[in-house]
């Protein structure tokens, strides 16, 4: 019986085996690859110059492969090759051993040694640098196709886009010969259809952004209405602004502050001075330097940022200087704090608590620290004034202040406060722009919904 | 000429800003580039000014005693200790007289501060006393080899002690100030939100759905997510919108107010 058992077991074996090579044999049938076809070949390949640009970048556009989507449909994706020549190479060498110089230099400090090696490499491959358009002339000798770059099925278009820096591997010189071409690639990467060579192409810098005009065109209209206004005022016509209640309360704060013999706080934000609205805030810390001067009330002017710190010093100094009191001017009025966003929080708040200034004015850039601020000047019982372009700030402002200069009001607080005809005209110009903005918004929202796009498209602006 | 200077200064700068937004070319761009450069120049050397001013403020706090002067003896020992720590790097794995050193170098500070302060006798004691600390630092600074002083590399960076200053103490309080932010929304939202009279009763309405959009559990959840959805990108946004022309507006217009010389007060010649 077990003998019986025995051969039945050993017969179902041979009997699987046998089944297991044919399974296998089939596997092996399936696994193999199918012969593609080679497909066909990208058309109307041109590359040219990226328009407005700085240089050191090619496009190239091309019409899909027939076996793009349609056809055999086997392209998988696009490979762009340029040729290089071999001196590319040599500018890799050298390259690497500048790395090896520099990191040397790091370990072992500034050896006379290693400068003097450095010097020498960085001579011999400014030497090849100079010689790379007359290498790229040679094509096809002494070169070869290297792969710059691969997009997908379907794209019709590559910006071959280099750096200027000219010690770095990526670097694509400007008025040197190119000549590209790009593979239909298959799922076999050997099966592959290559493009007609295109060349020889140029890149170079433009001096002019012609994707830009919108923007000129606006500027010069601005810039032409503002002169137009200021000259206006400046013959003496009468220019009337809408009252901002925020602006006329500075100067109801600044006498309250003197009546109860408590300073003002006045914060210039987190911007730096290259912010406008920073440059906006200076305008009316002069201004409130000013009035702060002649009444003779203290003014805290505690910065963010050294360099704010430094203009809002002068600032206050010559405001102390206008009002004929630069004596009572204290170094220590304006002073920094820390660059530590939420370390200048607690320090300003520490102020808030301690000196409890009868008016805090916030004028600037402001973040996260906004409600902070004015939340705890407003437990210390502060009449507040605030203003901000930051549109995330502005809610926490209005809910924490008593006046608020929503955006724009800022830039205009200046002109309001000092009430010259010179200011007040450029105020008239920013209304009758805006005034422009409206109806040209209200000409594009129906062209649109008619479809005629022809409108807006005027209004595009390039990177 | 004092002022005309400046004005023509900013003027050529300010229309070549103008110009360069134009003009791609390289060259606009290098030029550019080296204005940014100078920012950064004269903002290192702006940061010596403010430590300057906060060393003159802080001093000017313990002497006149006023009021949590003591907090000033905080600030100016953390902003010695770091720098202290930033310049210093271990070498080995024992840290040797390095902390005698921070100490001695924290008494020298102390005693230039108490020299500012007194008079006569007590000056001399305390310059005495800050020239002796100065030695004992100097001498374990020259003698200790378990560690190194490094101002020409960023070895000083990778010190533990200033990492460890950095990520268990300095970390901590600037998130416990931004923590507090929490407390400070909620009760600027009661205030907000008190329905006083009928905007402020439309505002109350909006920010509750807008609000109640995330609570899924709640009957009618779709609805709250549609109309905040709506809220959100109609009225919200088209009012943010104007906002953002006005700012640009203001922005264009301030910015050839000063190029033009008409706005100078950032120059405190308002």
């Amino acid at each position: 019986m077990n003998l019986k058992l025995i051969v039945i077991f050993l017969l179902m074996l041979c009997l699987g085996s046998f089944a297991l090579a044919e399974t296998n044999t089939v596997n092996k049938d399936s696994t193999a690859v199918d012969s593609i076809a080679p497909p066909a070949p990208v058309t109307m390949f041109k590359a040219f110059d990226t328009p407005n640009d700085h240089g050191h970048s090619i496009t190239l556009n091309w019409q899909l492969s027939a076996d793009d989507g349609a056809g055999q449909n086997s392209v998988l994706q696009y490979q762009i090759y340029r040729w290089v020549p071999y001196l590319m190479d040599s500018l890799t060498t050298l390259r690497k051993a500048m790395t090896t110089v520099k990191e040397e230099e790091i370990k072992r400090g500034h050896e006379k040694v290693l400068k003097k090696e450095m010097r020498s490499l960085k001579k011999e491959y400014n030497a090849v640098l100079k010689e790379l358009p007359s290498a790229h002339k040679a094509y096809p000798n002494n070169g070869y196709w290297k792969e710059v770059g691969k997009v997908p099925a379907g794209t019709k278009s590559y910006k071959n886009t280099g750096s200027k820096e000219k010690e770095s591997q990526d670097y694509l010189p400007d008025l040197t010969d190119f000549y590209y071409r790009v593979d239909a690639v298959t799922k076999d990467s050997t099966v592959r259809a290559s493009s007609k060579v295109f060349g020889p192409v140029q890149c170079s810098g433009q001096w002019f952004n012609t994707g830009r005009i919108p923007v000129l065109v606006a500027v010069i209209l601005f810039t032409f209405l503002t002169i137009y206004f200021v000259e206006k005022a400046k013959n003496g016509a009468k220019l009337y602004v809408r009252p901002l209640s925020g602006i006329e309360a500075v100067d109801d704060a600044i006498g309250r502050a003197t009546e109860m013999g408590r300073p003002i706080l006045y914060i210039l934000g987190l911007g730096s001075v290259a912010d406008i609205a920073t440059i906006a805030s200076f305008t009316i810390l002069s201004r409130v330097a000013k009035q702060v001067a002649e009444y003779q009330t203290e003014l805290l002017v505690p910065t963010y940022d050294p360099l704010v710190m430094a203009v809002a010093q002068e600032v206050v100094k010559s405001a102390y200087l206008d009002a004929g009191r630069p004596d009572d001017y204290k170094e220590d009025t304006v002073h920094f704090v820390t660059q530590s966003q939420f370390a200048y929080v607690a320090a300003v708040n520490g102020i808030m608590l301690r000196e409890l200034p009868a008016t805090n004015i916030y004028m600037g850039v402001f973040f996260a620290e906004s409600l902070i601020l004015a939340e705890t000047g407003a437990l210390a019982g502060s009449i507040q004034i605030a203003g901000t372009d930051q549109i995330a700030q502005i809610p926490f402002f209005i809910v924490a202040c008593d006046y608020t200069l929503i955006g724009e009001e800022l830039y205009a607080a200046s002109a309001y406060l000092g009430r010259e005809p010179l200011l007040l005209g450029s105020l008239k110009a920013q209304d009758y722009a805006k005034a422009l903005v409206i109806i040209l918004a209200i000409i594009g929202l129906i062209m649109s919904n008619f479809g005629w796009t022809q409108f807006t498209d005027l209004f595009k602006v390039a990177n | 000429m004092k002022r005309q200077i400046p004005f023509a200064l900013v003027f050529i700068f300010g229309f070549f800003t103008i110009f360069q937004y134009f003009v791609p070319h390289e060259s606009s761009e290098w030029v550019y580039e080296f204005l940014l450069d100078w920012i950064l120049i004269i903002g290192i050397f702006a940061l010596a000014l403010g430590i300057w001013s906060l060393w003159r403020v802080s001093i000017d706090k313990i002497n006149n005693r006023r009021p949590n002067w003591g907090y000033s003896y905080v600030t100016l020992a953390g902003l010695f200790l770091m720098i202290i720590f930033g310049f210093t790097a271990k070498n080995g794995d024992s840290w040797g007289y390095y902390f005698p050193f921070v100490i001695a170098v924290l008494l020298v500070i102390i005693m230039l501060i108490q020299t500012i302060k007194a008079k006569g006798q007590s000056k001399i004691l305390y310059i005495g006393l800050a020239l002796l600390f100065l030695i004992i630092s100097i001498l374990i600074g020259y003698f200790d080899k378990s560690w190194s002083i490094h101002f020409s590399t960023s070895e000083g960076l990778k010190n533990t002690m200033f990492q460890d200053f950095f990520d268990y103490i300095l970390i901590p309080i600037l998130s416990t100030m931004f923590s507090l932010l929490a407390f400070f929304i909620a009760s600027a939202a009661y205030r907000a939100f008190r329905a006083r009279n009928v905007l402020a009763t439309i505002l109350l309405v909006a920010a509750l759905i807008v609000m109640l959009r995330f609570n899924f559990y709640l009957p009618g959840a779709e609805y709250f997510a549609r109309t905040s959805t709506w809220l959100m990108n109609v009225p919200n946004l088209a009012a943010n919108r104007a906002i953002v022309i006005g700012i640009g507006l203001g922005v264009v217009a301030t910015a050839l107010k000063v190029i033009l010389g008409i706005e100078r007060g950032y120059m405190g010649k308002g």
